[in-house]
């Protein structure tokens, strides 16, 4: 059943643009049911402002099914809030209590730059993709797709590590703002299956040179796994390194033959 | 209201021969642009979900050049992702008596005999190399012990044909398609537009010459010319504001189509997903779907007596009524989607239904855990079952799930010819867009086959058709006056959007909007309430225009102004999706019309008067668009009553 928060304090960043000074607003919400999402609790706030004629809070959101990885928000200094494995849009204010302060922020990260308020720019994810991310096999031609048997523990694996929604927790979660779990995420989703093979190492290394083009180094503290809301392992980056290590050998040794 | 009956416009161009030939004939007799030719083409790609970004990875592949737009930050996160269940393909790999022809005939039986048998048996056709092109992909599908892709059987099929990806098919489909799409990027061969959204077609001398976009970021206006433009801008399912669609799925880039000459077909054609989770409250935002696989093991019941709120254990079985199981024997639980959310209204308008709002039904896994054990169900259904917590803060696994039909799929689009080709010369239309397979009611797992299907295996055949006659030809670039003109407008509509200072947001009328046609053009609609709508909606739109109120400005981010635009265009797709349903005096598949049904309640179709697609053509005034028809002829099947009993 039901029960109805009293007396919320939202503490929430404003910034016009990337260039902005940006400062916390203050609201109060009075009451609200915990049936309500965390961003439905947002929605409300967006109303009241527009008809007291102030500006929305600007945010990003669209699936709100924990799936598009749209959502991103810093909830108390932590990505995505309290709930384990949950993104910001699956959280539900039954995890809060009457008289809270709750503050809110965007993702932090020198890859990630602040459009306005709570949004952030996150293309430097798309450019890590662009540069490996994929497995080459233009349409059409593709053989029988029993062909090739996936043993199924790997297909689970790399279905493991395809889950990750590119919403950017890990970065917003690291001291360093890597972007390793990311990363190493789509890297072993490609290098465990067998369609993936002939480009695996190759893949590594653009993948991860381009990671580092935009992002912080990685020092092993852990915080992209537990902020992940799809609890991707850090075993993904283990993976990912020692594929990186292979590639820097394999791939010197093929330009040595050319 | 005036009928233009069998109207030259309405060219289905469908090729001669018998159905399962006219693909092939099509291809053998297409004209065909030449590899070093290619580059010489300009091709726009409007949407980046399934079929846009197959489309645009596919065209770019083949050499032509293309812009593709989205209005997301990224790609990936168009709504395909969200599909859960699976996706088609008649491969037979379970050697069940899966065919081409018998997911062609599933799949017209599906749409209650109301689409285009060519377009439906290429799709049946194609679906085969949909499986192999996404394997190849790396798209980590379900597998078996062996090593062999798994299947499972989904909503409204007999055998089992649908592959799966957990509960996560189309985000797995769609990463795949989006990182071909990447992959091109990253080679230069497709240039990507993020964070734009199309806010015009310009047509210039009966073609289709460009689009006019928006830049959200700062509110820029800018023109795009081209050879020709794909619309894969998905469905219009938000037009009821609660849907399972995502926030910002939108009807703008197909209405601004529409009122620029493209046809829009069978609006009323709607489907309403029977296993959501029932409303909690009144300003929700949006519904969320529990995947209908959950049916193959879920049982689906409601208490017998109205108005019984004890817990569902302690009603005894035989005070259940599972009524699937009942009504459907040969189907049951996994009768199709219209039958199920329908006969799920029934229970909760009898007084049966069953939560705190009594505005649900239980979807029930004791026997199947008491059949495959917690941990099979949890295999297979975890990640569902876990959402479903987070929601609504009860255990699956202790307690019924509740559920019920929310909104959640178009059939109604753009009208496409068999080549994909709106009205408008060079436009075309893709995905969940147009309105070509599907007829009245769409099968479970068959959105994502038709989404890859358009944008992977047809688009990239037909659009050469029509490109071959422009080889060499000047097209108007941006600076023809009719590109100032289109901009002109936009800009002045953004800038009356901006600076409305009514009293309330766009979420408001949005909402109110959605209630209307929830209401009158929703699971049951009448003749009396379609009226009362369409006198109903206009009078809101009037307020919409006097009342609305916009913060932020003109320029810069402002996600309030977009709302307030994409509401505008769902106030008047509404109203012709009830002209539309009020013209249809029949029901058929996810349209039914109260006035129209069997003594058993089920959907009376009229094929002698109705077996038409029903194409509208904006008038400017949206409550009175003039219909055109396009007969559907049966050459390989014959009208059957559906029945699932
Ligand atoms: S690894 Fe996890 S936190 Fe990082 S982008 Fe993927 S889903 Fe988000
Ligand atoms: S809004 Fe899609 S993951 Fe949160």
């Amino acid at each position: 059943m039901s029960t109805t928060l009293k007396n919320l304090t939202l503490k929430i960043w404003r910034q016009d643009g990337p260039n902005g000074a940006g400062r916390f607003d203050t609201h109060v919400i009075d009451e609200i049911t915990d049936e309500a999402s965390f961003l439905e609790m947002l929605d409300i706030l967006n109303e009241q402002l527009i008809e007291n004629g102030d500006e929305a809070v600007v945010f990003d959101h669209d699936c709100r099914e924990g799936i598009c990885g749209t959502c991103s928000l810093m909830i108390n200094g932590q990505a995505h809030g309290p709930e384990r494995a949950t993104a910001t849009c699956q959280l539900h204010m039954r995890k809060f209590s009457s008289g809270d302060t709750i503050v809110i922020e965007p993702w932090r990260a020198s890859a990630f730059p602040i459009v306005k308020d709570l949004m952030v720019d996150r293309s430097a994810f798309d450019r890590i993709i662009e540069s490996g991310g994929f497995i080459t096999a233009a349409t059409g031609g593709a053989p029988d797709a029993n062909l090739i048997p996936v043993p199924k523990p790997v297909a689970d694996a790399a279905m493991d590590a395809a889950q990750c929604i590119g919403c950017g927790a890990c970065v917003a979660a690291c001291p360093n703002g890597a972007a390793n779990l990311f990363t190493s995420a789509k890297i072993s989703h490609l290098n465990l299956l067998p369609q993936g093979q002939a480009e695996r190492y190759q893949r590594v290394e653009n993948m991860v040179e381009t990671m580092d083009e935009y992002f912080g180094s990685c020092t092993n503290h852990g915080e992209c796994e537990a902020a992940c809301p799809k609890e991707i392992s850090i075993d993904m980056i283990a993976l990912m390194n020692s594929d990186y290590r292979k590639a820097k050998v394999k791939n010197r040794k093929a330009l040595s033959r050319t | 209201m005036s009928m233009t009956l069998a109207s030259p416009v309405l060219d289905s161009k469908t090729p001669d021969g018998p159905v399962a030939d006219k693909w092939d004939n099509f291809k053998a007799n297409e004209k065909l642009v030449n590899p070093a030719n290619k580059r010489k083409f300009k091709i726009i790609v409007v949407g980046t979900g399934l079929a846009g970004a197959s489309a645009a990875a596919t065209l770019a592949e083949l050499g032509y050049q293309v812009d593709a737009f989205t209005f997301h930050d990224s790609p990936r996160r168009a709504h395909s992702i969200a599909a859960q269940g699976g996706i088609n393909a008649a491969k037979n790999y379970r050697g069940d008596g899966d065919s081409v022809n018998r997911l062609f005939y599933d799949t017209i039986k599906g749409g209650d005999f109301r689409s285009r048998e060519s377009n439906v048996h290429r799709l049946a056709q194609v679906s085969v190399n949909i499986i192999d092109q996404m394997v190849a992909q790396g798209v980590p599908f379900a597998r078996e012990y062996g090593g062999m892709l798994d299947n499972r059987s989904f909503g409204g099929a007999q055998v089992s044909r649908t592959f799966y990806a957990r509960g996560q098919t189309g985000q797995q489909l769609l990463l795949g398609a989006y990182q071909q799409l990447a992959r091109q990027i990253g080679l230069g061969n497709v240039r990507l537009f993020n964070r734009t959204e199309l806010v015009d077609v310009v047509t210039i001398d009966g073609r289709c010459a460009g689009i006019v976009t928006r830049d959200l970021m700062n509110g820029e206006v800018t023109s795009h010319a081209a050879h020709a433009v794909v619309l894969a801008t998905g469905g219009y399912g938000n037009a009821f504001f609660l849907s399972t669609n995502a926030m910002a799925c939108n009807v703008t880039a197909a209405w601004r189509a529409h009122r620029r000459g493209a046809f829009f077909a069978n609006p009323c054609y709607t489907q309403i997903h029977p296993t959501c989770i029932p409303q909690s409250d009144d300003f929700q935002s949006k519904l969320t779907l529990m995947s209908e696989s959950l049916r193959n093991d879920g049982r689906v019941w409601v208490p017998k007596m109205a108005g019984d709120t004890r817990a569902p254990a302690d009603i005894p079985e035989d005070e259940r009524d599972y009524y699937l199981e009942r009504l459907y024997p040969s189907f049951g639980n996994l009768a199709p989607r219209d039958i199920s959310s329908r006969a799920a209204k029934r229970a909760v308008d009898n007084g049966q239904g069953v939560g705190p709002k009594q505005n649900g039904v239980y979807l029930d896994f004791a026997d199947a855990i008491g059949r495959l054990g917690a941990d099979v169900v949890r295999e297979r259904y975890g990640n569902l079952f876990d959402m479903y917590e987070r929601i609504t803060g009860e255990n699956p696994y202790e307690v019924p799930m509740r559920i019920y039909p929310a909104s959640h799929y178009t059939m109604g689009g753009l009208w496409v010819d068999y080549e994909l080709m709106t009205t408008i010369p060079g436009l075309y239309a893709a995905g969940e867009a147009n309105f070509s397979d599907h007829g009245a009611n769409r099968l479970g797992a068959s959105a994502l086959m038709q989404g890859l299907s358009d944008g992977y295996f047809v688009l990239p055949y037909t659009i050469s058709n029509y490109l071959a006659q422009w080889l060499n030809k000047s097209i108007p670039d941006t600076s023809h006056p009719e590109f100032a003109k289109v901009e002109a407008e936009a800009r002045d509509r953004y800038h009356r959007l901006a600076s409305s200072d009514g009293t309330r947001g766009p979420d408001w009328f949005h909402r109110e909007l959605g209630k209307i046609i929830w209401d009158y053009c929703g699971m049951e609609r009448t003749e009396a309430g379609l009226d009362k709508a369409l006198s109903e909606i206009p009078a809101l739109y009037e307020e919409f225009r006097r009342d609305l109120k916009v913060t932020g400005g003109e320029f810069g981010l402002n996600q309030t102004l977009e709302k307030a635009a994409r509401t505008e265009d769902f106030f008047e797709l509404g109203m012709t999706m009830c002209r539309d349903a009020l013209e249809r005096r029949e029901s058929c598949g996810g349209h039914f019309r109260a006035e129209y049904q069997t003594e058993e309640g089920e959907a009376l179709r009229d094929d002698e008067n109705f077996a038409h697609v029903s194409a509208w053509e904006y008038t400017g005034d949206a409550t009175q668009p003039t219909l055109h028809i396009e007969p559907l002829v049966y050459e390989e099947v014959s009208f059957q009553t559906r029945s699932y009993k």
